[in-house]
């Protein structure tokens, strides 16, 4: 497979690999049969004014050179944000960043599916809903 | 170090043209031009011979004799011309054929072909070391079989098959049997005779000959095999295999058989040493690591194996200057791992980590010892951002943890 120097770079430099002992939220999808599998552990803290932020993220990844750039920039791209901001991101948006060939797409995809999968598991363990207090304005992008 | 990178370790895949090989060719593509075909002047005279030359050269490494000999463009043709050639020739006699679900796409597709026109096809399956039983030949034979077709040596997992005791139990039942041979000819000693076979694919590109050229034994007595041609055209290669025939590559073809019989010996021995040096300096350095294939009965430049938590084709991409190949689905079209390991039946979960070695001539104990620290690296650090090494050093059971089933974007 010939990759772009995007995935080649993400590829040889993942960022953010590892693990978070004091993960508010993990996810962990696809399977080893599938030949793929994604988990992100994600430390969420709560601003005064009630805003969820991401301030920490690390992810661990067994898949392919794409799989593994993947979840690498998706890492790059939620790091930072608000929990509204990250769930804006959509695997379209890393497969078009990595110029994933079609075949890989399911890369991007299986990286977002962790990515909700992780909030969903800190919705869990916080008892939060998300949804956004009545009288504050929209999440912008 | 003086070592030339990048290695090449996949001569499973192809091989490049010994030098001597490459030294017969040329006159035949500029000054020995001539149709073979042409048989009113000298041009066409000399292209003959050549053709004849190359034929006995073949003919010689394989034991048989070189009117039996079709050429053809690869081992993909000669392949579809045994299986269709002889399913359409001996209709009349039955439509079973006898397989084995490892082999080469070329013969497993022919027979799916076949079965959509109205034959019947057993796909035998293989032992968790890949080997055929022969007993499993002999319970599929019925009255109907006409053709068995069993590879000489699988191109992934080297293993290589108990062919004289199919091909004895062919002859028995006077059943032709057909060997896609192309990995082990010019590797390890084959004689058509000894291997009691009918018709056998052979391919010059994987014994350090040109590319784009092949050839079918094609036994002309006892039995006498009948073939029905699967091209129409001039009738050359005595009605079976129309086309001008390709004469640097023939001659190419019957110097690299020429070579590989002297070498054979000699090469066997060295290249089986370094595959032994490359497994021990794998096991040296690395756990959780397991061999696909038979421990013995194998090509001796043949190495499979599992490296577990590390998608293989991320391995591939991390050992930037060694070329090998890996059974994980993300190196196919499909999307699926290889269908041999899967045969094998050691789980989908350890065929996407595996990887191909293939050594051959040009490799040395210097690239060995190379290849098994960048393996240790870089399979070291892929292991390090692996969720499921992890999991396994902590104890998981990831045969039956709970994973969330993939969606196909």
């Amino acid at each position: 497979m010939l990759y772009s120097a995007q995935v080649l770079d993400h590829f040889e430099h993942p960022r953010n690999m590892g693990n978070l002992p004091d993960a508010s939220g993990v996810g962990m999808v696809g399977a080893p049969a599938s030949g793929d599998v994604l988990k992100i552990q994600l430390k969420i803290v709560v601003d005064p004014d009630g805003t969820e932020r991401i301030v920490e993220v690390k992810a661990k990844v067994f898949g392919c050179g794409s799989a593994i750039a993947a979840t690498s920039l998706l890492t790059e791209l939620i790091k930072g944000k608000t929990l509204a901001e990250a769930a804006q991101v959509k695997n379209r948006a890393i497969a078009v960043a990595l110029a994933l060939p079609p075949l890989k797409r399911h890369c991007s995809v299986l990286a977002e599916e962790a990515l909700k999968a992780a909030i969903a598991d800190y919705r869990q363990r916080s008892g939060t809903t998300g949804a956004a207090p009545a009288g504050t304005a929209p999440p912008t992008q | 170090m003086a070592l030339k990178l990048p290695i090449y370790m996949d001569h499973h895949a192809t091989t490049p043209v010994a030098p001597e090989v490459f030294e017969a060719m040329r006159p035949y593509f500029t000054e020995r031009f001539g149709n073979a075909a042409s048989r009113n002047h000298s041009f066409g005279w000399a292209a003959e011979s050549a053709v004849e030359a190359a034929r006995a050269q073949i003919a010689g490494l394989i034991g048989c004799k070189p009117v039996e000999l079709v050429f053809t463009s690869g081992a993909t043709e000669s392949d579809n011309l045994a299986i269709k050639g002889v399913a359409k020739a001996y209709r009349e006699k039955g439509t079973h054929i006898i397989t084995s679900q490892i082999e080469h796409h070329a013969v497993l597709d022919s027979c799916k072909r076949l079965e959509k026109e109205g034959f019947q096809v057993t796909y035998l399956p293989v032992s968790r070391d890949g080997l055929v039983d022969p007993a499993d030949v002999a319970k599929a034979l019925t009255a109907k079989t006409i053709l068995v077709s069993i590879m000489l040596a699988n191109n992934e997992i080297g293993t290589i098959q108990p062919l004289a005791e199919i091909g004895r139990l062919c002859k028995e039942r006077g059943v032709l049997f057909h060997s896609d041979a192309v990995q082990g000819v010019g590797k390890i000693p084959v004689n058509v005779d000894a291997l009691g076979l009918d018709l056998m694919s052979l391919t010059a590109h994987k014994l350090y000959g040109p590319k784009g050229v092949g050839a079918l034994y094609v036994r002309m007595g006892k039995p006498r095999v009948k073939l029905v041609a699967q091209m129409d055209g001039g009738g050359h290669e005595k009605g079976r295999r129309s086309g001008t025939l390709n004469i640097p590559g023939i001659v190419g073809f019957g110097k690299a058989c020429e070579l590989a019989g002297q070498l054979m010996t000699s090469e066997a021995a060295r290249l089986t040493a370094l595959r032994e040096r490359l497994w021990a300096g794998i096991r040296a350095r690395l756990d959780h690591v397991h061999l696909n294939g038979h421990p013995t009965l194998r090509l001796p430049g043949n190495l499979n194996v599992s490296f577990e938590y590390v998608e293989g084709e991320s391995l591939l991409m991390s050992l930037k200057d060694v070329a090998v190949s890996s059974g994980s689905a993300c190196t196919s079209a499909s999307l699926e791992p290889s269908y041999v390991l899967k045969a094998l039946g050691i789980g989908e979960a350890l065929a996407h980590t595996s990887i191909r070695f293939g050594l051959g001539r040009g490799n040395t104990e210097e690239e060995v010892d190379y290849v098994c620290d960048r393996l240790a690296e870089q399979v070291t650090r892929l292991r390090a951002m692996s969720p499921l090494y992890e999991m396994a050093q902590a104890g998981v059971d990831l045969n039956t943890a709970q994973w969330s089933l993939r969606e196909t974007g």
